[in-house]
């Protein structure tokens, strides 16, 4: 059946910023699906709220909306564009959910939008815990025992029959937030009261837990014709009770005879006929019992969602991609499969290699938090490695993963059985180091019948382990004259050099040069879908050590991009986004391009992003090999992160051409003396400070420079281990917890700067001329981190003199460092002076957020200037300062880690961002606050609490408040000041003084709007803990800066002068006026 | 295991000079035979045992085999009938609860020779450029010699010309009564079992049990005979049906059979799979042709022309129909199905006579269910015929 004639324009929904659950994957399926649409002569309009996706280029779709994703701006959006269709599917739970709303609150039937992909019932039926398990009888499938409840005392009345440890799963929400696995009797009501805060319908489900059995997934698709595919079975090599995103799985599945398989590729075919997904991909969630094999449906997603993004990276077969051709009417037989270009996309991909995905934690930011792992997801990226063999595979993801393993190191616990008991404990209780533990068990011997009755992992996965720790063990006593001939072996079994090295206590260079001199590189095969049988287009190539290599590089002029590896804290989709600019500014430039990336999760791995692609570790060995096959006549490291840049060094003394900005001005921008001797010999300003390679002299620093310190080790993304420290104590156990931290490093101590104004710019540089990408002035001050902060694109406070002043020092950082291509620098203004706080020169953060208020694509830009362009050339040649204000606002993942403070501080927390656009400041601020997910009030009451140097400053924004009709509440210290100020005020006690205090007027609902300021001194910060977490937990706005609530204050004021309004990317940038 | 011990002792050649050194498994032997790869990334016992591979050498392309053992359940044929197996990992430990032994001893026991540890993508890749050719693989210790072994290979017999049939096929008539496999608690229920017992003889070229197995779930009474059976001892069971089943080799030479299934087609409603599609085809007096290096695997496009809709089939031969030489014949027969990969026929049904074949594997096993339906078209026909209605498989097949 041909495309459908009778729409012209669909109307897309994004994802919105990235949160645990939600992540990059849906930049790739919903970019996959505006290209598909535009290529079919759609017009295609876009909304999402996160300015770091290749989504939302203005290239990508017709109309591009950086909005609030509320029922309120898709109302004025549809008025304005006039759709035909939506498709909700690719856009993860939160284009589902508001879909829902959309379609509940009859705004699709009033414009005449029809639901493409999924039809609301289906939605319904999948969704609703209730629904889905009725409809599950009806086919004659199992689900779990359990019962839906909406209160505390209904939930009670299922577990009664259904048994502790029960399952608790909200209903309507993604990564299974606010879901858990309980353990115990005592705790079963706070859990399911934390549940049905979270589903968005107060609804949940208490299940009966099937703790210990077989998981699987199916990736699904359907055409309208009824023909179904299964794209790729998946296997969790964790069992049931751990989040499938925290899972490692692998693909395809390995433990399942044929038989079994069927039975569940029936089952789920019967599932998306039940369900009535119309068109498109779904996934299917199953666990099997591994005594009798008995099937049970856990969970399905009417929607492509992150187990698809996997499922097309490990297949090639483009799930989104095809899930939007079937929204608009084709058939699987008549969409083709773009890698073998012959055969049609109606047949299921066989796979010649094995998959591993790990998860990839950041627990080391929240240190409070509880890593064990539930049925919630907490992990915040991943990745996936291909190799021929599980064994291959797995030992490839870990050194994929960047956290300090080469392999299966031994973890350091005494072979006592006190140190055993602690093994077996890390076994027993699912947390992100088990799989280290598993090998340590092994090679101390335990069984692998042991491992399985405590961890119920598959004996098939721990055998491999097994086989592992024994080869780790025979190599480990290899002797020198014999190590060559089983080197082959050993990489063959996904030894890196790395780890072979530290088995026999020679270098990684030393290894690589054994191994080349005895011949042994890899080999690379093609990702075909087809295992081989048909020929393949596509170079999306992995490594192994086999006999024929499928490389087959071309004498094409060509550049590498080397990617930013999973997503973390610190480093994310934005570092993507770079890459894949890059990559579509140097293929367009006529270069061929080479991306080489782990990271399942991204547009930069789609196999049609770049020219050739490479999914393999971004290690030094791994990407060396790749440049010995391909001898590119340029990488490019500074796009992707810390992850390349890392690399930068060792990669140019091993002879590889590096373009841009040269490796050495990157160590002398890290490199804190050479950094000061620069800025001394440029006449610039920074805090007073020192490098300290040891604790005392970091102490003595400390007391030379005074209090309160900034202490941070080098070479550090993320603000990983930042703190501000307030006195010696403090600064002595900071020295043993940070030199552990980053051990090759030492710690930077500089005096910090209380509260002056923080300032981030980007800026492009050729080597002959500068010109700045953009000027972000933060809402928090300085001591929050920069990625944390809410920043404004231009600055809504900065008087003309500073603002010359930080253009002029960022010229002459630039010129001076020999910067080719972009450079972020990070300063302090602090009563009128201005302070380097940092330079970086690389790409930052920020440079999507800039490249979307500014209209121009500073990525792309610099790409070209690394190939060779001058700005000039490029007609980039000025400073493009907007008429409108662009907000950046963070978002947090603290609904996910109960228990853990929210306050700000030095170290970056949040996960993803979201921009607002608006004509003013507040309205931009008020626009992305919605986003964030913390719309500000229009009125109500506002309670108050700041430490005393805030006061001074707060009576102004309280004022504007109170004038606005708002109620204060406030405790006793700031009510004073503000009843100084001509404020009426409702005192309220503090919570040491006793109940009713603070944390009860919010928890009964009396407050709309909270500003909590305290002094970052452990008791001041732990006096206010309960009231910021109490506001996340009632979802009341909060702010815990002086400069948030200013802001806030000037949002709110905005917000009720005049209705938000929307406008698109397109408009906004071709300078038309109004809105 | 040991990575040092995983020393080279098997090789694998092709006749055209490539060498594979690997490691051995299975018994320790020398063969030859037709080098095929399948596509299934589960199914390794249920392959193993269908005798459609005899006189060939099966490579894996799925790299992780044996995973799961093997059990009684999902045997396919009384025996293992392939030359040898390739696969790039073999796990001789398993781990599933049907599993009772290992693929390792089960090869052993059969004395089939298997190889793993070599490149099969490259081995793949080779038989996909060059087309199926002839090779060997040797795990005896004394017949490691390179060049002896491709010489070996050269001389090897093809399968052209070769009558397989002869050597898979049953020696006496039995009755087979099993049903499918019954499954695991919380799969989706199956359908009912027709109550009318309609009797069915099943010539069997190699036939796999599952095919028995849907018939007798398909209410059929279930006798299998020998493949030469001539067509009066076959009518003297007084049949409602007959059915011709899959098998090795080259269907044009499999002797003796093309007169007793143009007699039998004349008088009783006739359904085949694989070989058995293909014998159909021979006996009304079409070609069939050897194809670069077939279908082999689960996870074929096979699309119903009727309904447009498409099958994921299991497949499994290495000749086709030629249909055009059937309509040359003068026979009205119509293509109902084809592989959208590659356009190849795959079902036929007679316009005028309640006959009908597909070339796929409607039974699976391994393999998805997606073209069971055949059995239930199958049954529905006969159920026609013996009430008296003049149906052709051509009406059947398009749902009249």
């Amino acid at each position: 059946m041909p495309r459908r004639d009778d729409i012209e324009t669909i109307f897309v929904i994004g994802s919105g910023p990235i949160v645990i659950g939600q992540a990059c994957e849906f930049d790739y399926s919903g970019t996959q699906a505006c290209k598909a649409l535009r290529e079919e002569g759609y017009r295609v309009v876009l909304l999402n709220s996160n300015p770091a996706t290749i989504m939302t280029d203005p290239e990508t779709a017709d109309r591009t909306y950086i909005e609030p994703m509320t029922l309120e701006t898709v109302e004025k959006i549809l008025i304005e564009e006039k759709p035909d269709a939506l498709l909700p599917t690719i856009g993860g739970q939160t284009a589902l959910n508001l879909a829902v709303e959309l379609a509940e609150a009859g705004i699709l039937e009033r414009y005449g939008v029809e639901l493409i992909g999924a039809n609301l019932e289906a939605i319904r039926k999948a969704e609703d815990r209730n629904e889905f398990r009725k409809a599950m009888e009806r086919i004659g499938l199992r689900v779990p025992a359990s019962g839906v409840a909406e209160t505390v005392e209904e939930a009670r009345a299922i577990v009664a029959s259904t048994g502790i440890p029960a399952i608790i799963r909200p209903s309507f929400t993604l990564g299974g937030t606010g879901g858990s696995v309980c353990w115990r009797d005592e705790d079963f009501d706070e859990l399911v009261a934390w549940a049905l805060q979270q589903s968005p319908q107060h609804q949940c489900l208490i299940e009966q837990s099937l703790i210990g059995w077989k998981e699987y997934e199916l990736e699904v698709m359907r055409d309208k014709a009824d023909n179904v595919v299964i794209v790729c079975p998946i296997e969790n090599f964790d069992a049931m009770g751990v989040h499938t995103g925290d899972s490692i799985t692998v693909a395809p599945a390995q433990t399942l005879s044929d038989r079994e398989y069927q039975e569940m590729r029936d089952a789920a075919i019967a599932i998306m006929r039940e369900i009535g997904v119309d068109t498109g991909g779904s996934n299917v969630q199953f666990g099997v019992d591994p005594v009798d094999g008995t099937l049970v449906v856990i969970e399905m997603n009417p929607r492509v969602s992150r187990s698809s993004a996997l499922a097309s990276k490990a297949t090639g077969f483009p799930i989104a991609k095809i899930a939007a051709k079937l929204a608009v009417g084709y058939t699987l037989d008549e969409v083709r499969n773009d890698i073998t270009r012959e055969t049609p996309a109606s047949f299921e991909p066989s796979i010649d290699y094995v998959v591993t995905k790990i998860p990839r934690f950041t627990f080391e930011k929240f240190p409070s938090a509880d890593t064990e792992l539930t049925t919630q997801m907490k992990s915040v990226g991943e990745v996936m490695a291909i190799g021929r063999t599980f064994k291959e595979s797995l030992q490839k993801a870990i050194r994929s993963l960047e956290i300090g393993h080469a392999g299966l190191e031994a973890p350091s616990l005494p072979r006592t059985p006190e140190g055993d008991a602690q093994l077996f404990e890390s076994i027993d209780t699912p947390r992100p180091g088990r799989l280290w533990a598993l090998v340590e068990a092994l090679r101390r011997g335990f069984s692998v019948d042991e491992l399985h009755r405590r961890s119920h992992i598959d004996r098939w996965f721990l055998r491999n382990l097994r086989d592992l720790a024994e080869a780790e063990v025979e190599i480990a006593s290899t002797p020198e004259v014999s190590r060559d001939a089983i080197l082959l072996e050993a990489k063959r079994w996904g030894f890196s050099d790395q780890r072979l090295g530290q088995l026999w206590g020679e270098t990684e260079d030393a290894v690589r040069a054994r191994r080349h001199a005895a011949g042994i590189r890899p080999v690379y095969k093609r990702v075909v879908t087809c295992a081989a049988e048909f020929e393949a287009f596509t170079p999306y190539l992995y490594s192994t050590y086999e006999t024929e290599c499928e490389a087959e590089p071309t004498d094409r002029r060509k550049i590498m991009i080397l990617g930013g590896g999973p997503n973390r804290i610190g480093q994310g989709i934005e570092f993507d986004y770079c890459c894949v600019h890059a990559v579509f500014a140097l293929r367009e430039a006529g270069f061929e391009t080479i991306m080489v990336n782990c990271n399942p999760e991204t547009v930069s791995t789609d196999y049609d992003t770049s020219d050739r692609l490479y999914f393999e570790p971004l290690t030094l060995e791994d990407v060396l090999e790749i440049v010995h096959v391909e001898k590119p006549e340029g990488v490019i490291v500074q796009l992707g992160g810390q992850t390349p840049l890392k690399l930068a060094v060792a990669l140019e003394r091993a002879g590889v051409p590096i373009i841009g900005t040269p490796p050495d001005a990157i160590d002398r921008a890290e490199d804190r003396e050479r950094f000061d001797a620069m800025l001394e010999s440029l006449a610039l300003r920074r805090p007073p400070g020192a490098v300290a390679r040891s604790p005392e002299e970091a102490e003595a620093v400390a007391a030379r420079i005074g209090y309160p310190v900034l202490l941070r080790p080098s070479y550090v993304l993320g603000g990983r281990a930042m703190q501000i420290v307030h006195g010696v104590a403090d600064l002595r156990d900071y020295m043993r917890f940070a030199v552990k931290a980053s051990p090759e490093h030492p710690v930077l101590v500089d005096r910090f700067l209380a509260d002056a104004t923080e300032v981030d710019v980007d800026a492009l540089c050729d080597g002959t001329r500068v010109v700045i990408g953009g000027i972000m002035e933060h809402i928090e001050q300085a001591g929050v981190h920069s990625g944390d902060s809410a920043c404004s694109l231009p600055p809504y406070s900065l008087g003309p003199e500073v603002i010359e002043e930080i253009l002029v020092a960022t010229r002459r950082m630039a010129l001076e460092l020999g910067v080719i291509g972009l450079m972020n620098v990070q300063y302090a203004v602090k009563e009128g002076e201005l302070y380097v706080i940092e330079v970086n020169p690389r790409a930052s953060r920020t440079v999507p957020f800039v490249s979307k208020a500014i209209g121009k694509p500073l990525a792309k830009l610099a790409a070209l200037v690394m190939a060779g362009k001058s700005l000039d050339e490029l007609g980039f040649c000025e400073e493009i300062v907007p008429e409108y204000f662009s907000v950046k606002e963070a978002v947090f993942p603290f609904v996910k880690f109960p228990g853990v403070d929210t306050l700000l501080g030095p170290e970056m927390k949040s996960t993803g961002e979201v921009m607002g656009i608006d004509s003013d400041f507040g309205r931009a601020f008020a626009k992305a606050q919605i986003q964030a997910g913390n719309p500000l009030p229009e009125s109500g009451c506002v309670l108050v609490s700041t430490r005393q140097s805030d006061r001074p400053g707060l009576a102004e924004a309280v004022g504007r408040l109170v004038g606005e009709g708002f109620r204060v509440m406030a405790t006793p210290g700031t009510a004073d000041s503000l009843e100084a100020a001509g404020i009426e005020v409702e005192v309220v006690n503090r919570v040491r003084d006793g109940s009713p205090h603070t944390v009860d007027a919010i928890a009964s609902g009396r407050v709309d709007l909270v500003i909590n300021t305290v002094d970052h001194d452990p008791e001041s910060v732990k006096a206010s803990f309960e009231i910021r977490r109490v506001a996340l937990q009632r979802g009341v706005p909060y702010c815990t800066t002086l400069a948030a609530a200013q802001a806030s204050a000037a949002a709110i004021v905005a917000q009720r002068r005049r209705s938000i309004g929307v406008r698109s990317l397109q408009e906004i940038h071709a300078g038309v006026s109004g809105s | 295991m040991s990575l040092l011990r995983r020393a080279v002792s098997a090789r694998m050649v092709l006749c055209d000079g490539t060498v594979f050194r690997g490691q051995a498994f299975g018994a320790p032997a020398l063969c030859s035979g037709e080098v095929v790869f399948n596509t299934s990334m589960t199914g390794y016992q249920e392959i193993c045992t269908d005798p459609s591979y005899a006189g060939q050498i099966v490579t894996m392309t799925y790299t992780q085999i044996g995973n799961v053992g093997v059990n009684p359940d999902d045997e396919e044929s009384r025996g293992l009938f392939l030359e040898g197996f390739v696969v790039k990992e073999l796990f001789r430990e398993t781990s599933n609860w049907r599993s009772r032994g290992s693929l390792d001893a089960a090869l052993e026991t059969a004395g089939v020779p298997g190889i793993e540890g070599i490149d099969t993508r490259a081995l793949v890749r080779r038989i996909r450029s060059g087309g199926a050719q002839i090779g060997v693989i040797s795990t005896d210790p004394d017949l490691q010699d390179e060049s002896e072994l491709v010489d070996r290979a050269r001389a090897a017999p093809g399968l052209d010309g070769v009558d397989w049939v002869d050597r898979v096929t049953c020696r006496e008539p039995y009755r087979f009564r099993e049903g499918t496999w019954p499954g695991i608690a919380g799969q989706v229920p199956r359908g009912a079992k027709p109550g009318v017992p309609l009797k069915v003889v099943v010539y069997d070229f190699g036939v796999k049990r599952n095919i028995l197995r849907q018939l007798v779930d398909h209410g059929f009474d279930v006798t299998v005979v020998p493949a030469t059976t001539p067509a009066a001892e076959a009518l003297a069971l007084a049949p409602d049906a007959i059915f011709l089943s899959n098998g090795p080799g080259d269907p044009a030479a499999v002797d003796g059979v093309r007169e007793n299934v143009r007699e039998l087609a004349a008088k009783l409603p006739l359904f085949g799979i694989c070989l058995g599609h293909q014998i159909l085809g021979l006996a009304l007096g079409g070609k069939t042709q050897k194809m670069k290096f077939g279908h082999h695997g689960g996870n074929q496009p096979g699309q119903d022309l009727a309904t447009k809709k498409v099958a994921i089939c299991a497949e499994n031969h290495g000749y086709a129909v030629d249909a055009e030489s059937l309509r040359a014949a003068g026979e009205a027969v119509e293509v109902t199905h084809c592989n959208l990969n590659e356009g190849t026929v795959e079902g036929l049904a007679h316009a005028a006579r309640p006959l009908f074949s597909v070339q796929y594997h409607p039974e699976a096993s391994p393999g998805p269910h997606d073209a069971s339906y055949l059995f239930g078209r199958f049954r529905n026909m006969v159920e026609r015929v013996v009430a008296g209605e003049a149906v052709s498989g051509a009406q059947v097949a398009r749902g009249e």
